[in-house]
């Protein structure tokens, strides 16, 4: 008989629905592809001019039908996008999925197109004062809707058939993770037996771009786009703006198996922690990444010895790398030097509030397929960090248990730990 | 019966117009026939109800701190600090990096100044998105993106609080404040969380915090009214108001073992998110109070109602529809205040629990008194556009 509780005497969270879109291309299959041969997703910029920009590649998602609608039209088709594929993969009926909706999304804003055309549609008085009076004798509700932060989820939730009022969430770069974790908790507390969680980002604006320059967050190699994203090289200069979304259908175990659905994986455990030492940069003694690290893990019931791969934050700027080099190599101790650590962020950029879902997928398809995606472009090795990044090459190797990192601006930390069977 | 898992109240951080503080609110609240604090020309044709004077050194004590956030970071951080103060947490190592918290946000506190430059000079040029980049990349603030951002009002917290358990944000206008009080009492409930702190803030007075409202003309126009007394008067009826609401809640054992004093206990939270294009919002409010296990008897209710016509009328159509129940629209004296909306709504139904005595009627003219102790009260926030949700707080 299966056992349908973890060692907390939780029920097993189980994944029963993946889905995938970032620069690489719509869909598992296509992403897989191009993962595993070390392909990268980061090009010139074409969607807005580049004049006067330090920075000018990203990883956008440019062949949506949204692409070049603004940052919450195209949020909502990225999520729209993997939904629909991880909720068809799980079998469930994708109009009325019947449980909670959990989404991770960037904040919005009134898009810059929008008010300049609300603007210039009048001449009467200036700033404020005109938007203000062109907006309230708009007529339709587009406009406004793309400033609302409930929007993008509530029509996801009209569109999935999902259950009660949905999530938006927001903990940075670590948002991705945050909502799966959400999910989990939701179908452990038992309020559910299954739950939908979506990261998505199409955030991608010319605003958002200069915003990261501004922090000095972003590389300006321009001239190789897909040379720039470099983790864990010694010479990384910060990481590349991107788009992309994930979405899993999480399940209790029993439910999943009581509908004979397919198990791609375990959601085994999640820990976070929160950083008080500075709004961009982490506490230089890595204290809360590592006790994040080890509150996922104390959450999944594993010991550090058997997480087999780390599916690595690995943004590619100076300090991300460092710092999750020192937490990584505190947590696992000697054993880090041999265990493989790969970014996917090498090819697909930092895809930001959708990352740490972006990446969960992958981490799942990594146990499933028995190859690890490889850390393209290190070619530089930073002598710093000594870590088996599975350099440029994927590889073949059987990887029964992964962790994942996001860790976010604002001190946001979240890992999630994932394994191949239910024990 | 009281279980040692069940959820409580045991501290209180609240701002608006008209202070700061329980005691400052409750004082205020209790006179009756209270006028608001309006401020009606800065953002004429708009009434908003402004921000007290506040010394924010009291909470957050360095000026370098200070200066990393724009005005809602430092309002939801102040307010945050008020309740961690209130329940005895603040400054507490140990309680505090144990402590979970859950933040309902907004942001986009943008340059008004940086922004008018560049929609006036669009008026001259066609090459509007290099005009972006020229002024953008010279004009803005570096430090403004984290300043505005939604998830750092959270990271602020954790930096001047302290508070580092986890640290959740979530983003959808009330309905963000209704799932940050359902998820943290649902944590407590289930054992994975002893203290959490949750709440939110809205800074309104800045032009996209009233367009945020406008783009659909829901604010109300002209004189003010209370909140129940705006259908049919010029605008979409709602009137804003700065403030903020943060509330410590405490599995109670935990309160218990460190002797702490309980405001309430908060019972049942529900949302809902009706399709309101589909005429579906009565029902889910019926729903929903059915949902919120009411008691028998009279029952005084804390309505976060906002003044947007549809939602407002829908809820006082349900309020009245049962005779047990007095509501209370304290947004006719505070505003409204989106996400701290309903955390406010909470907190207010905690202090009329604690002190054993109902507010006076906000609108003589809308509202009927309630005479007697309120043992139970219902807190609720029904949308302005979207989501709902209500609890019911409890004595201790």
């Amino acid at each position: 008989m299966t056992n349908f509780r973890d060692h907390m005497g939780r029920p097993i969270v189980a994944v029963t629905g993946i889905g995938v879109v970032t620069s690489l291309g719509v869909g598992k299959a296509d992403n897989w592809a191009a993962l595993t041969s070390g392909k990268s997703g980061i090009h010139p910029i074409t969607r807005f001019p580049v004049d006067h920009l330090n920075t000018r590649i990203s990883g956008m998602v440019d062949f949506l039908d949204s692409s070049s609608k603004g940052a919450s039209p195209l949020t909502y088709e990225l999520a729209e996008t993997a939904a629909h594929e991880a909720v068809a993969e799980s079998g469930l009926d994708s109009s009325d999925f019947g449980g909670p909706l959990f989404l991770a999304s960037p904040p919005v804003e009134l898009d810059w197109h929008e008010r300049f055309s609300l603007y210039n549609s009048d001449s009467q008085d200036a700033g404020a004062e005109r938007l203000l009076r062109v907006a309230r004798a708009l007529k339709e509700l587009d406009i406004f809707e793309t400033t609302q932060f409930g929007s993008i989820a509530d029509r996801l939730a009209d569109r999935f058939g999902t259950r009660g009022l949905p999530i938006t969430l927001s903990t940075a770069c670590a948002s991705g993770a945050t909502a799966i974790q959400l999910g989990v908790e939701a179908i452990r507390r038992g309020e559910c037996d299954r739950a939908l969680s979506i990261g998505a980002d199409g955030s991608a604006t010319a605003e958002a771009l200069i915003r990261f320059s501004l922090l000095s967050a972003l590389s300006t190699h321009n001239d190789i786009p897909e040379k720039a994203s470099k983790p864990f090289s010694k010479d990384r200069d910060g990481f590349v703006l991107a788009e992309g979304s994930g979405a899993l259908v999480l399940e209790s175990l029993e439910a999943a198996l009581a509908r004979g659905a397919t198990v791609l994986g375990i959601l085994r455990g999640c820990g976070e922690k929160a950083d008080d030492f500075h709004r961009t940069r982490s506490k230089p003694d890595g204290s809360p990444a590592i006790a994040a690290v080890r509150a996922a893990l104390a959450d999944a019931g594993l010991s550090k010895d058997e997480i087999d791969y780390v599916n690595a934050h690995g943004t590619s700027t100076p300090e991300n790398d460092k710092m999750e080099h020192l937490s990584l190599s505190t947590v696992f101790g000697e054993r880090i030097g041999s265990m493989p650590v790969s970014s996917n962020k090498s090819m697909i950029g930092h895809t930001l509030s959708a990352a740490g879902a972006v990446e969960a997928a992958f981490s799942l398809m990594t146990m499933r397929e028995s190859v690890i995606p490889p850390t393209i472009n290190y070619d530089n090795p930073d002598p710093a960090i000594v870590l088996d990044v599975v350099p440029n090459k994927k590889r073949n190797a059987e990887v029964r248990s992964v962790l994942s990192n996001s860790f976010g601006f604002g001190g946001q930390n979240t890992c999630l730990v994932m394994a191949r069977e239910p024990v | 019966m009281s279980s040692p898992r069940d959820v409580v109240i045991t501290g209180i951080g609240l701002v608006s117009s008209l202070g700061e503080g329980p005691d400052a609110h409750w004082q205020k609240l209790a006179q009756p026939g209270l006028q608001p604090v309006l401020e009606t020309a800065r953002f004429a044709p708009y009434t908003v109800h402004p921000l007290p004077e506040i010394d924010w050194n009291l909470q957050i004590a360095k000026r370098g701190d200070q200066r990393q956030m724009e005005t809602w970071q430092r309002l939801g951080t102040y307010a945050a600090g008020l309740a961690l103060d209130d329940a005895g947490i603040k400054g507490n190592d140990e309680l505090c990096t144990t402590m979970d918290m859950v933040v309902a946000a907004g942001g986009g506190e943008r340059d008004e100044a940086v922004d008018a430059a560049i929609l006036a000079a669009s008026e001259s040029r066609n090459d509007r998105d290099v005009l972006l980049n020229e002024k953008l990349t010279t004009e803005l603030r570096p430090t403004l993106f984290l300043a505005q951002l939604s998830n750092l009002l959270a990271g602020n917290i954790s930096i001047v609080h302290k508070v580092t358990g986890s640290s959740r944000t979530f983003m959808g206008e009330e309905g963000a404040g209704v799932s940050a009080v359902e998820t943290a009492a649902a944590r407590i409930r289930s054992g994975q969380s002893t203290h959490v702190l949750v709440g939110g803030a809205f800074q309104t007075e800045h032009s996209d915090m009233l367009l945020g409202y406008e783009l659909a003309g829901y604010l109300h126009r002209g004189p003010w009214k209370p909140v129940w007394q705006r259908q049919g008067a010029a605008g979409g009826g709602v009137v804003s108001g700065s403030g903020g609401a943060f509330l410590v809640l405490e599995q109670r054992e935990h309160a218990v073992s460190r002797g702490r004093r309980i405001y309430a206990e908060l019972g049942p939270v529900v949302s809902g998110r009706a399709r309101r294009s589909r005429g579906e919002l009565d029902a889910e409010i019926a729903g929903l109070l059915i949902r919120a296990a009411l008691p028998n008897g009279k029952l005084l209710a804390m309505s976060g109602a906002s003044g947007a016509h549809a939602a407002t009328s829908a809820e006082k159509t349900a309020l009245d529809a049962n005779p047990a129940i007095a509501a209370r629209g304290f947004s006719t004296l505070t505003g409204h205040m989106k996400e701290a909306q309903f955390p406010f709504a909470v907190a207010l139904a905690a202090l009329a629990v604690d002190r054993k005595a109902a507010y006076p009627v906000f609108d003589a003219a809308a509202e009927k008194p309630f005479e007697g102790i309120p043992a139970s009260v219902l807190a609720t926030a029904i949308g302005y556009h979207q989501f709902e949700g209500m609890a019911l707080v409890k004595s201790a």
